[in-house]
Order: structure tokens, then C-alpha cells, then sequence
């Protein structure tokens, strides 16, 4: 069976009728959908288990512990993280990109060099930028090719002995490439830059093994891939984690407190001030679980056969220009694209008329737009639960566009 | 698709972005600003030709824009031509959203705005005949 055959029934919002047409959702890139599991476990978290976590000695407290623990232990799992002190729970990607940027801020001098990239998400840009203009650091750009990869000789002279950290997305949310991290993060040691990776649109989409990849630091939301909201992932490095000073104080994050100085609680929680998003922990334990069963490399084939259905139909369509690597290599779940003589905003809503919800915009990446030489695109993202039939329906009704306005 | 086009955007607003009046440079404009959308990063820039009387002699725009908020700076353009300062000061959305006759979404209304705040911002900085 075809995973979406298998998948659909398990999505509710599925059912939806929108502008009299059945829902053909295809911005998962922005905020997938979520599995009954994932809704019913979170039901079933507030309606039997909930209480505040970890300094409740009571039976709701402990289990609301206990259910936000296993999280942790799901998440690394799910990444192949080498232990659970190096999952930290963040309110989401670009939470955890600022504590990240917040908390090394606090380390970098003045003319220390950050290196990001040019198809960054502005999630991981401007927290780089604040830090830069606080510490007088210099902050620099390694430029996207026209076949939308990075240009990795200019990361060669970009790197040097100044550079201190280097911030990059492992998968573009306009271009879906997917960047070569334990290359980037080899040249990045070499002068022992800390390396922080975006996989804000990677988890969804491939299998994650942390130490394969080698970075220090790495990030993602849970809505993205089937979860709530409210709630992503900090994955650290144990030897970084445990050599940085928290960047964010408050409860929790503490073992004993005097009025002029603190002691810092052990890893995980001494990055986690304050309470929890609990019930989304139980939800992001729900979401794994989900694609745990189907199997990351089927969620990776599926969403990479309907990206190349999308490419190579988009080839066949006059007037429809697209971004990013060609079909033929491997890319993320991510198709942007243009309509002559139409603007992003104006096929967006011309498509949600037929159901098909798209995304349009710059989608947090101006600088990228700029380089593209667009004010934005038009851009269709896939998740477990699409169809090929609804990239067709894309397709027509793509092909129908230009003569609609 | 033609069909749906219809139900998304009004008449009105179809003929303004496929031949927009007033799209364009203005030679000699004396009250001229620019802005963009930070929702979408659309960008429009109003250009105006103020007589010394203080009438606006001459409007347009240009603009990387969507139908709606292309739509809205024609519309705008239209409606201040001819006007005293004083008066072209004073429109407001509602009266461009009375010329579109289109249903727009909270989520467009931005598109319809943006070329009256930009309009403002023109006249504000224009020097006072
Ligand atoms: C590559 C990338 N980074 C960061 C983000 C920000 O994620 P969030 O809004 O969940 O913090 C997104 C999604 O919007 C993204 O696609």
C-alpha cells in the first residue's frame, strides 16, 4: 500500500471541505498536520496526568514527570543522540535558535567572526545579527549557487581562525537543499568554530543520527513533523552543553539559589527555565512514535517521489519557473516555484479557491529572495499523508493560472 | 480556474492589476515615497506631482505588488489626481475598499493599506507648497 493510502484515514483535519473543495494541504513545511494519536494523547494527558513537572510529590506530578521524561527519551531516539542530557526542550526552532545565539553571544569577543548562510530562515539570521552588533562580532554570509547549493569554496575563505560559530540550516525552506552538515561541520572544527544546524524542515523529513552528523548544536519544532505546538528540541553536544553557562535563567534551571549567585542545575534542565510545554512533550512523543512506525526512510521516499512528481510536472507546465536543486538529486519536501505574469500571493489565494493550500511570501528568507531575484514564491511542501493524485490536482490547477486574472 | 478567479477577486480589481492606470514612473514628482509589506515583502512606491497651489497635479506608482494591493495604489493614485493635499490627506481605506467591491480577507487587508500608508508617508514628506 502507498503511504498515503495507509496514512490518510489516520489525519482528521483530512475530512475538511474547504471553498466546496475536498482539502488539499500542502503546507506542511509551515505547520504539518497532526495524527489522532498525537491529539488524543494530548487529550488524554490533560484530562488524566496533568500537574506541573519535576518538584510536585504527588501522583499527578509524577506522572506529568514521568510522560515529560519519556519525551526526552523519544527525541533522542529519534535523533540517535548519544545521551538524554543532550535533549533540551525549547518553545520551538527560532526559541532555540536564541537561546543557542543568547547563550554563546555571551562568550564571543570583539572582531570573533559568525559564519551563517545566505538561504538561512530569518529564525537563524537575526539572532546572529543581535548577537554581532552586541559583541562588535562580524557576521558573514557563504552565498547559494544558482543550482541553489552552497558555494563550499567561499565557506573554505569565509572560515578562518576568527570564526567562532558557524549557523546553517540542514535543509532550505525555499530551496530544499539539503546542505552537506559533517562536511561543513569537518571545516568548522578545523578551527573550532561551534557549529549550529537549522533542521527545522530536516526532521520531518529525514532520518536524523546526531553523531554521524557530528555538530554541536542542532534544532527543530515539533509541528513540523506531525506534533504540537509549542514545543521543539535543543540537541547539544555533551562536551559543548557542559562547558557553556546557561543563557537564560529562572526556575528548574537551578540546584541552589542565594540572593547574589546561583548554582546550575545538572544537564538537561539547566537550559530549561521555567515550566514546560508538558502536554506538548506528550504530543511530540506521540508524533515520534508515529514516524517511528511508518519508518523515516519510507517518510523520505514518499515525500521525495511527490517532490519530483511536483518538479518534473512544473518542467512540463508552461510559464511555471521553480527554485532549487534539480529533481535528480536528493532534496527536501519543498517545491518553490513562480507563475508568469502572477504574483506569489495572488496563486496562493487563486489555489486555496480549488482547496490547495500553498504557501506564498518570503517565506523568512529575504536575503535568499533577494538573491533569486524575487519578492517571493509560491511554494508546495509534502508530508506523509499526500497524495500523488493531489499533486496533480496542483499541477492542473497550476496550469490553469495564467489565464485566471 | 477562470471561474474561481472570479469568486476570489472582484471585477474591479482583475481590470486594475491586468491595466493598471496610473502604473508607473511620474516625471518631475516632488512627493514620492516607499514601503514594503513585511507579511509578504511586496513594495510599493507613490509618486505624486504637487502644483504650489497644493493641488496633485499628477499621481502613480510603481511597485513589485500583488492584484489586490496593485489594484489599491491604482485606486488610490485615481482618487487623489486632482485633489487638494488637504484632501488627499484624508482617504482612507474605506474608500478604497468602496472602488475595489471586493470581499478582502484579514489576511489581504495589508495588500489594501499599504498603498494609502504609503501615500501618507508621501505627503508627510514632501515639503509644503
Ligand atoms: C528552516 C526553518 N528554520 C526555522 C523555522 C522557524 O520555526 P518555528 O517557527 O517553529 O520557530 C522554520 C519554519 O518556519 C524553518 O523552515
Amino acid at each position: 500500500m502507498r503511504l498515503d493510502e495507509q496514512t490518510r484515514p489516520d489525519f482528521p483535519i483530512l475530512q475538511r471541505i474547504v471553498n466546496g473543495h475536498p482539502l488539499v494541504y500542502l503546507d506542511s513545511g509551515a505547520s504539518s498536520q497532526k495524527p489522532r494519536s498525537v491529539i488524543e494523547a494530548m487529550n488524554r494527558y490533560y484530562e488524566r496526568s496533568h500537574a506541573n513537572v519535576h518538584r510536585s510529590i504527588h501522583t499527578l506530578g509524577e506522572e506529568a514527570t514521568e510522560l515529560y521524561e519519556l519525551a526526552r527519551d523519544s527525541v533522542q531516539r529519534f535523533i540517535g543522540a548519544a545521551s538524554r542530557e543532550e535533549v533540551v526542550f525549547t518553545r520551538g526552532t527560532t526559541d532555540g535558535l536564541g537561546l543557542i545565539a543568547e547563550t554563546i553571544g555571551r562568550t564571543l569577543a570583539k572582531d570573533d567572526e559568525i559564519v551563517v548562510t545566505e538561504l538561512e530562515h530569518h529564525s537563524n539570521l537575526i539572532p546572529w545579527q543581535l548577537v554581532a552588533r552586541d559583541r562588535g562580532a562580524h557576521l558573514k554570509a557563504v552565498p547559494v549557487l544558482a543550482d541553489g547549493t552552497l558555494d563550499m569554496a567561499a565557506l573554505d575563505r569565509l572560515i578562518t581562525r576568527r570564526t567562532r560559530v558557524v549557523a546553517f540550516a540542514h535543509v532550505s525552506n525555499v530551496l530544499g537543499t539539503i546542505t552537506p552538515v559533517a562536511e561543513i561541520v569537518r571545516r568548522a572544527r578545523a578551527v573550532d568554530a561551534i557549529t549550529v544546524v537549522d533542521g527545522a524542515q530536516a526532521a520531518p523529513h529525514l532520518r536524523l543520527d546526531m553523531p554521524s552528523l557530528g555538530c554541536d548544536f542542532y534544532v527543530f519544532s515539533a509541528h513540523k513533523m506531525l506534533g504540537p505546538t509549542g514545543i521543539g528540541v535543543m540537541y547539544g553536544r555533551r562536551a559543548v552543553l557542559d562547558s557553556l553557562e546557561p543563557g537564560r535563567g529562572g526556575s528548574e534551571m537551578i540546584k541552589e539559589v542565594w540572593i547574589d549567585r546561583a548554582q546550575w542545575n545538572d544537564l538537561p534542565w539547566r537550559f530549561e527555565p521555567g515550566t514546560p510545554p508538558i502536554a506538548e512533550a506528550v504530543g511530540l512523543t506521540a508524533a515520534i512514535e508515529y514516524l517511528e512506525k511508518v519508518g523515516m526512510e519510507r517518510v523520505g521516499e514518499h515525500e521525495q517521489a511527490l517532490t519530483r512528481q511536483t518538479l518534473e510536472g512544473f518542467a512540463r507546465t508552461a510559464g511555471v519557473t521553480v527554485y532549487g536543486p534539480p529533481a535528480s538529486v536528493d532534496r527536501g519536501a519543498v517545491v518553490a516555484f513562480a507563475v508568469e505574469g502572477l504574483h506569489p500571493h495572488d496563486v496562493a489565494a487563486l489555489l486555496d479557491a480549488e482547496g490547495i493550500a500553498v504557501r506564498a511570501g518570503h517565506h523568512c528568507a529575504m536575503p535568499l529572495m533577494r538573491r533569486l531575484g524575487v519578492v517571493g514564491t509560491s511554494r508546495a511542501t509534502f508530508s506523509v499523508f499526500n497524495s500523488p493524485d493531489e499533486v496533480s490536482l496542483l499541477l492542473a490547477a497550476v496550469a490553469g493560472l495564467r489565464s485566471a486574472l | 480556474m477562470s471561474a474561481a478567479a472570479h469568486g476570489v477577486y472582484s471585477d474591479v480589481i482583475r481590470e486594475r492589476w491586468r491595466k493598471p492606470r496610473h502604473r508607473g514612473e511620474v516625471p518631475g514628482a516632488n512627493a514620492v515615497a516607499e514601503d514594503v509589506n513585511p507579511l509578504c515583502g511586496d513594495r510599493v512606491r507613490m509618486m505624486l506631482t504637487v502644483a504650489p497651489d497644493g493641488r496633485i497635479e499628477a499621481a502613480g506608482f510603481i511597485g513589485d505588488s500583488c492584484a489586490i494591493c496593485t489594484a489599491s495604489a491604482d485606486v488610490v493614485a485615481d482618487l487623489v489626481t486632482g485633489r487638494s493635499r488637504a484632501d488627499a490627506a484624508a482617504l482612507e481605506v474605506a474608500d478604497v475598499l468602496n472602488v475595489l467591491q471586493s470581499e478582502i480577507r484579514p489576511t489581504r487587508m495589508r495588500c489594501v493599506t499599504l498603498p494609502v500608508s504609503v501615500l501618507g508617508q508621501a505627503l508627510n514628506g514632501s515639503k509644503r507648497a
